[in-house]
């Protein structure tokens, strides 16, 4: 029989759970534990398709054609390790599984050479994966004792990079779906709110609300029609964890909407996804619609009398629609603007019905919890946190991509240990966590554990698990400002402190970052008043506004002026920004030595600042120069360097 | 186009107000942008004020108002492109193509548009031209790039 059948005849709908050899055998080829011809695996997340994952996609494909090779091509999402893309796997018939970096399409036909004829390249091997059944490479490393992996516990991101994401036999196979067939089949509802609330899973979208009390509240609601909403609207900017669950594992993520669904009575579940998430879109829908093909989805599923149908809405895109209420009226065809809680989403939400919103990163964490048990969750993390968190860290960190560590990590072992430390032996300033919504944290708070009340007494946010490094030439007012400018930007308009008073900030902040060519007594007593307005504005727009977006907005200046004043006050006295991205405060000045007196400068400078005889040493006047760099660029001495 | 503004809305029941979002991106899928008369339209349809129509359909990021150019720039403005110079690929933009963020340059070739985060911060700072990506620009190669786009035009 074909696969589908017999995925529905021997694994779901059996009593008993395999053990046939037979069976087990079949299922270990549907993983591709055990293959019988070559299989290459090209990571072709959103991310690798950046990086040129498409253009060495055909050239395997080319490859294999033209050399008449009987082989496997399969495309899988992203395993976590951004900045080492494009990656591509082969794993050959007995052999263990072996991983190459850096593939672009250019090397695609030496690797492969090499490796059809059971030679290791020199260059771009990352690792193997090692594996009881297959035989090793000499002399390859353990892909997952290299630091970047061997400190993570991966619960979410388990199968992402590994597995198959259009094929939902390739999951069955894994055990996928029948820890859903055994809820319905086994637990009441009520049942697998317990076991939610008793593993300790909180909401991983950055409220960190229990999740078994979010599912019992809904789940104890009187109503004809419940609702699950699944959270994809992610648009943090250096968030993408959602999406490559989404892209890598979609069927994890529809387990676990199936699974909440279920428990909290929900007959009808929607994910809400950003736009222009299109290969997740794709993925997702195709993923679907294998669920209904296997009968997991519809009416009276398995005979359980449980119904359930997911629908996708494709989101037009806006930060707020995280919030739960804007998410709610977004759906229902308004303009995602956040209503007053109460009443809570899960008494009164979509159409007024009770309706549980829980992010991808929760309800992906649900079938582990689920088939292993609540203790094998609540065993892992710390006191108040369980499990784990998917991290992303981007910046200036050495290796750039996701992470999923037990919750308790130190933020030094994230970046140091896991991320390589600061690329280009450039010193570390701060990391933001938790994106415009989170805070800075400096070099001495790095052995801060990432569990969501060491983060909270520190006064920094968990949020969805951005993590953005900084080194020494990032300018931390400017940085304070882009966030503000994002955050103005997205500010739905409803409430006052939120809308203008983001904007003020920005505006305050500009002011600070800028320097007109004159300025008059009355413009710096404007800049003065507005600096010292800064942090009673913060408090205001943190106590009034009615979301999260304002309560939050503060958070990026008030953590920075914390740790960073003397930036700000260089900034805002000496009018200097010493990491040298403030264009407009950046002096320049002419090494004497160095010029030739070409008068090339001279002749470009848009302010006439520079003065000087041809073949003399020329000299910059600092009130005329505006801090263009465009003398900069043209000395062809390196004669000019910012003071 | 084969497909009409009209054929579009008849897919969706008159009145029905969340069917607004989904009846405005497939119009931008197949437009490219919502013009006046969709606008204008769709608020008939969906018996609704064309100035709610434009309200709702201005408040989100993905809605263009005006059509593209031949080679449509996205330029990310995520943390770590940010941190990675993109203000600085902008400017470059601007004093190449003459446009900021929503304009079409004046021969119809290029139009920019100020993305958020794609997610792929490895690469950064990240720009697309037609959806095809080029990473780790820096302002020079910018130059270079439009040379090309302009003799293949």
């Amino acid at each position: 029989m074909n696969d589908q059948e017999f995925l529905i005849t021997e694994v779901l709908t059996a009593k008993v759970p395999a053990a046939d050899r037979q069976i087990t055998g079949r299922l270990a080829e549907m993983r591709h534990d055990r293959v019988n011809r070559p299989v290459l695996y090209i990571g072709a997340g959103t991310c690798g398709l950046v990086a040129g994952a498409d253009r060495t996609l055909e050239a395997a494909k080319l490859y294999i054609r033209e050399k008449n090779i009987d082989a496997e091509i399969i495309e899988v999402g992203c395993i976590g390790l951004c900045s080492a893309e494009p990656l591509m796997d082969v794993q050959l018939p007995g052999k263990s599984r072996i991983s190459f970096c850096n593939v672009d399409a250019s090397v695609v036909e030496s690797i492969l050479d090499d490796i059809f004829n059971g030679i290791v390249p020199a260059d771009h091997v990352l690792g193997q994966f090692v594996s009881p059944l297959h035989e090793g490479w000499t002399g390859v490393e353990d892909i997952i004792l290299l630091p970047f992996f061997r400190y993570q516990h991966r619960i979410v991101l388990a199968n992402c990079g590994k597995s198959d994401p259009q094929r939902i036999a390739d999951y069955i196979a894994r055990g996928g779906y029948q820890t859903f067939l055994k809820c319905l089949n086994n637990y009441t509802s009520e049942k697998v709110c317990d076991i939610i609330d008793e593993s300790g899973l909180r909401g991983r979208g950055g409220g960190g609300y229990p999740t078994g009390k979010k599912w019992r509240t809904a789940h104890n609601a009187i109503s004809d029609q419940k609702y699950l909403v699944c959270n994809a609207a992610e648009s943090d900017p250096g968030a993408f964890m959602d999406r490559a669950v989404i892209e890598g594992d979609p069927h994890l993520l529809l387990e676990g909407i199936a699974i909440a669904a279920y428990a909290v009575g929900a007959t009808r579940a929607y994910i809400y996804l950003m736009a222009d998430y299109h290969l997740a879109l794709k993925n997702l829908r195709n993923a679907i619609a294998q669920m209904k093909e296997y009968g997991l989805l519809g009416y009276n599923i398995y005979k359980s009398g449980t119904d359930l149908q997911i629908n996708v809405v494709v989101s037009p895109g806006a930060f707020v629609c995280g919030e739960e209420t804007a998410l709610i009226g977004s759906i229902q065809g308004k303009r995602a603007m956040p209503t007053p809680k109460p009443p809570y989403p899960a008494i009164e939400g979509l159409f007024k019905k009770p309706t549980v919103i829980n992010n991808v990163e929760t309800l992906a964490n649900v079938p582990y919890i689920l088939r292993h048990g609540p203790q094998a969750f609540n065993s892992i993390g710390t006191a108040n946190s369980k499990g784990t968190k998917v991290f992303a860290i981007t910046g200036k960190s050495a290796s750039i991509g996701l992470v999923e560590v037990a919750m308790g990590t130190t933020l030094k072992d994230l970046i140091f240990r896991i991320a390589g430390g600061i690329k280009d032996d450039k010193q570390f300033k701060a990391v933001q966590i938790g994106g415009p919504s989170g805070s800075c944290v400096p070099e001495k708070q790095l052995d801060l554990q990432v569990d969501y009340e060491s983060l909270w007494e520190a006064g920094a946010i968990m949020g969805s698990g951005g993590m953005v490094v900084m080194d020494e030439n990032t300018c931390m007012v400017d940085m304070v400002k882009y966030f503000m400018d994002f955050l103005q930007e997205e500010s739905c308009g409803k409430c006052i402190p939120c809308r203008e008073g983001t904007r003020r900030i920005h505006e305050i902040l500009e002011n600070i970052t800028r320097r007109p060519p004159s300025e008059s007594g009355h413009e710096v007593l404007e800049r003065f008043k507005g600096i010292m307005q800064l942090e009673g504005l913060a408090e205001v727009i943190r106590d009034t506004s009615l979301c999260g977006l304002g309560q939050t907005a503060p958070n990026p200046l008030v953590s920075a002026m914390k740790w960073f004043r003397d930036e700000f006050e260089e900034h805002i006295f000496d009018r200097r920004c010493r990491a040298g991205v403030c264009k407009e405060l950046r002096v320049f000045y002419i090494e004497v030595e160095k010029c030739t007196g070409c008068v090339a400068c001279l002749r470009k400078c848009p302010t006439n600042a520079i003065v000087g005889q041809p073949r003399q040493p020329h000299f910059i006047i600092e009130e005329k120069c505006i801090g263009c760099g465009i003398c900069f660029d043209v000395c062809k001495f390196v004669a000019i360097t910012i003071k | 186009m084969p497909v009409s503004i009209e054929d579009i809305c008849s897919k969706y029941k008159q009145g029905s107000r969340e069917a607004l979002l989904s009846v405005l991106q497939e119009i931008q899928d197949n437009f490219g942008y919502l013009s006046e008369e969709a606008i204008i339209y769709v608020g008939r349809h969906l018996k609704l004020p064309s100035s709610k129509v434009y309200g709702i359909a201005t408040f989100y990021d993905q809605f263009r108002f005006a059509p593209k150019g031949r080679y449509h720039l996205q330029v990310c403005s995520g943390t770590t492109c940010h941190i990675e110079g993109s203000m600085a690929l902008l400017r470059e933009i601007d004093k190449l193509l003459k446009i900021k963020d929503g304009q079409v340059s004046r021969d119809g070739l290029f139009s920019l548009q100020v993305v958020n985060c794609m997610g792929a911060c490895s690469a950064a700072p990240v720009i697309a031209v037609n959806g095809e990506f080029h990473t780790l620009m820096s302002s020079a190669d910018l130059a270079g790039l439009f040379d090309e786009i302009r003799k293949n035009a």
